[in-house]
């Protein structure tokens, strides 16, 4: 019996997926489900294979064994730009941003595969990121952390993916522009996108989290809601910091 | 009067030319460099190619050009820069794109251009043979003298029609580059792929394309290069011979990976050269009455012999080196 493809089908599905680099494997079993109204969050200790996971969902990483799946079809080992083309868009934690191109030239590269859209998404990211609007023609080098990750995350928003991955959007900043992030990461979400992030601010970013994956070893230790994983006192005692 | 005729004739008109011939040069290692970060070696010698594809045309068409009065080789300068590209191209896919998948480090792909070099030089040389020939196959180097409209200015200033052809030339291929480069898509991917390569192949940019997009850019602006310098004086095999250093002393000297800091850098080692051969003798002259009579002029008051000019470049690289690592534009560092 097959199942028709419904809308039930996850946004993204990762099974028993291996992976690293140059034959040492980081990852050894991670599984994933994640529907476009989520939010899912990777926290995990140092070395747990929080961003190599990321990088192995968006094609960056040779996957051994296991499989990725978007929107139902199999997309692991596909290079990065056939998956931008297939609505996956990817935000590095650092050299995020392209230094000595303006902050407009920036986004419009966000959206080189759909350049008829660039007019219509420039506006819509401007209005998302509103300090953006008078940094436009200023190279995106010169400015703030924070309005560096507003670039990073409007450039991959010029492309209207449908999965948005993150990673680590907040290392570095302040505690206030952390917040800021996080809100826009929520509105994003709403707006449709699905996320999946990875964080090192791992109580803050589960609170806005629907689906938690505590990694460790590179494999999945603790896989629930966020608020669930919030809640569980061996999370908090392992993973969070009592 | 004629003393500054002397200078315009020899400083500034000698000057620009060989600045717009390496300003063209360094353009292409400069690109070169900021998308696939690697020191060209074997660029002069796609220069020497291009002139020689125009050779070749001009000696198989001689009178195409007569009827339209330009000069046959002028004409035949697109066809060889659309050849010289493909070469550039083919040279990609076949020597350095099977290095770069290995990932090798950017000195293996430094060897392998130096290789390219040596077997380029050794074609061109198989079928030109090793003596220099004039690009003018059936039609004559107009040269023009302006005698200037002051009294007492007797000499004329001296410029030639393949030098008036390299002014415009230049002028068009740079602006033609700054507008591509900021304006068209393929531009900017062009330089968000030098900013951050993994960040433009994340962003959907296709970065084969780009790579073949600035071998076609850096052939034909190599084709431009050899051919007006071939125009100027004469082809020779071994033109890459005096080109290289030059051109890399412009592209570092500018800035590694800045286009307009590779022109800056072009007319600065340019015109290092020709004042530095230029016989300061000359402007002094006029001025021989009022030096005291001890101060006997030497015939030639020139910094360095003409035979010497190779190492300008070279002592220009150096100077600039120290005194600003980075170029005179805020430029990559060269591992």
């Amino acid at each position: 019996m097959s199942l028709p493809m419904s809308s039930t089908t996850p946004l993204l599905e990762a099974r028993d997926v291996h992976g690293g680099y140059g034959g040492m494997n980081i990852l050894n079993g991670v599984n994933m489900t994640l529907h476009a109204n989520e939010v899912g969050v990777i926290v995990g200790p140092n070395g747990a294979g929080k961003s190599t996971m990321l990088k192995a969902v968006f094609g960056l990483l040779n996957v051994t064994q296991g499989e990725i799946l978007l929107n139902g079809q199999p997309i692991h080992n596909l290079p990065p730009n056939k998956l931008v083309e297939r609505g996956m868009g990817f935000v590095p934690q650092e050299k995020n941003v392209f230094p000595s191109l303006t902050v407009k030239e920036n986004l419009e590269m966000g959206a080189y595969l759909k350049p008829q859209n660039v007019k219509r998404m420039l506006e819509q990211v401007y209005a998302f990121f509103p300090p953006l609007v008078e940094k436009r023609h200023q190279p995106a080098g010169e400015l703030s952390g924070g309005q560096r990750q507003m670039v990073a995350m409007g450039r991959a928003l010029m492309a209207e993916p449908s999965l948005l991955l993150l990673d680590e959007p907040t290392a570095g900043l302040s505690p206030l522009y952390m917040n800021e992030i996080f809100d826009r990461v929520k509105q994003i979400n709403a707006a449709g996108v699905g996320i999946l992030m990875v964080e090192q601010n791992a109580k803050q970013a589960l609170a806005i989290a629907d689906k938690g994956f505590v990694l460790a070893a590179g494999q999945n230790r603790f896989t629930d809601t966020g608020a669930a994983l919030l809640a569980d006192p061996d999370v908090a005692k392992s993973f969070l910091g009592g | 009067m004629n003393e500054l005729v002397f200078f315009i004739n020899n400083v500034i008109i000698a000057g620009s030319v060989t600045g717009s011939i390496y300003a063209i040069g360094a353009i292409g290692v400069t690109l070169i460099f900021s998308i696939m970060r690697f020191a060209h070696f074997a660029h002069a010698d796609m220069m020497t190619f291009g002139a020689f594809m125009v050779l070749l045309l001009t000696t198989l068409f001689p009178a195409a050009g007569t009827s339209i009065g330009v000069p046959t080789a002028l004409v035949m300068l697109p066809l060889a820069m659309l050849l010289t590209a493909a070469l550039a191209v083919g040279i990609d896919k076949a020597f350095y794109k099977p290095l770069r998948a290995h990932g090798v480090k950017p000195i293996v792909l430094v060897i392998g251009s130096l290789g390219v070099t040596l077997m380029l030089q050794g074609l061109i040389r198989l079928f030109s043979g090793t003596g220099g020939q004039s690009l003018y196959v059936d039609d004559r180097k107009e040269i023009f003298r302006l005698a200037l409209p002051f009294e007492g200015a007797r000499a004329p200033i001296v410029i030639t029609e393949p030098q008036l052809y390299l002014f415009v030339i230049t002028l068009v291929a740079v602006v033609a580059l700054h507008v591509f480069l900021n304006r068209s898509r393929l531009g900017k991917a062009m330089r968000a792929m030098s900013d951050n390569p993994e960040l433009a192949q994340a962003s959907g940019i296709n970065t084969n394309t780009i790579v073949a997009v600035t071998w076609v850019i850096a052939g034909g602006l190599a084709a431009i290069a050899g051919t007006l310098l071939s125009l100027d004086v004469t082809f020779k095999p071994d033109l890459s011979f005096f080109l290289l250093l030059p051109i890399f002393a412009a592209a570092i000297v500018g800035g590694v990976g800045h286009p307009y800091g590779a022109i800056a850098g072009g007319f600065v080692v340019g015109f290092a050269e020709t004042l530095a051969v230029f016989n300061w003798n000359v402007l002094l002259r006029p001025f021989r009455d009022s030096l005291p009579t001890w101060l006997e002029l030497p015939s030639n008051l020139a910094f360095v012999g003409t035979e010497y000019k190779i190492v300008v470049p070279f002592f220009i690289l150096v100077a600039i080196l120290v005194w600003r690592p980075t170029g005179l534009f805020k430029g990559k560092v060269i591992q």
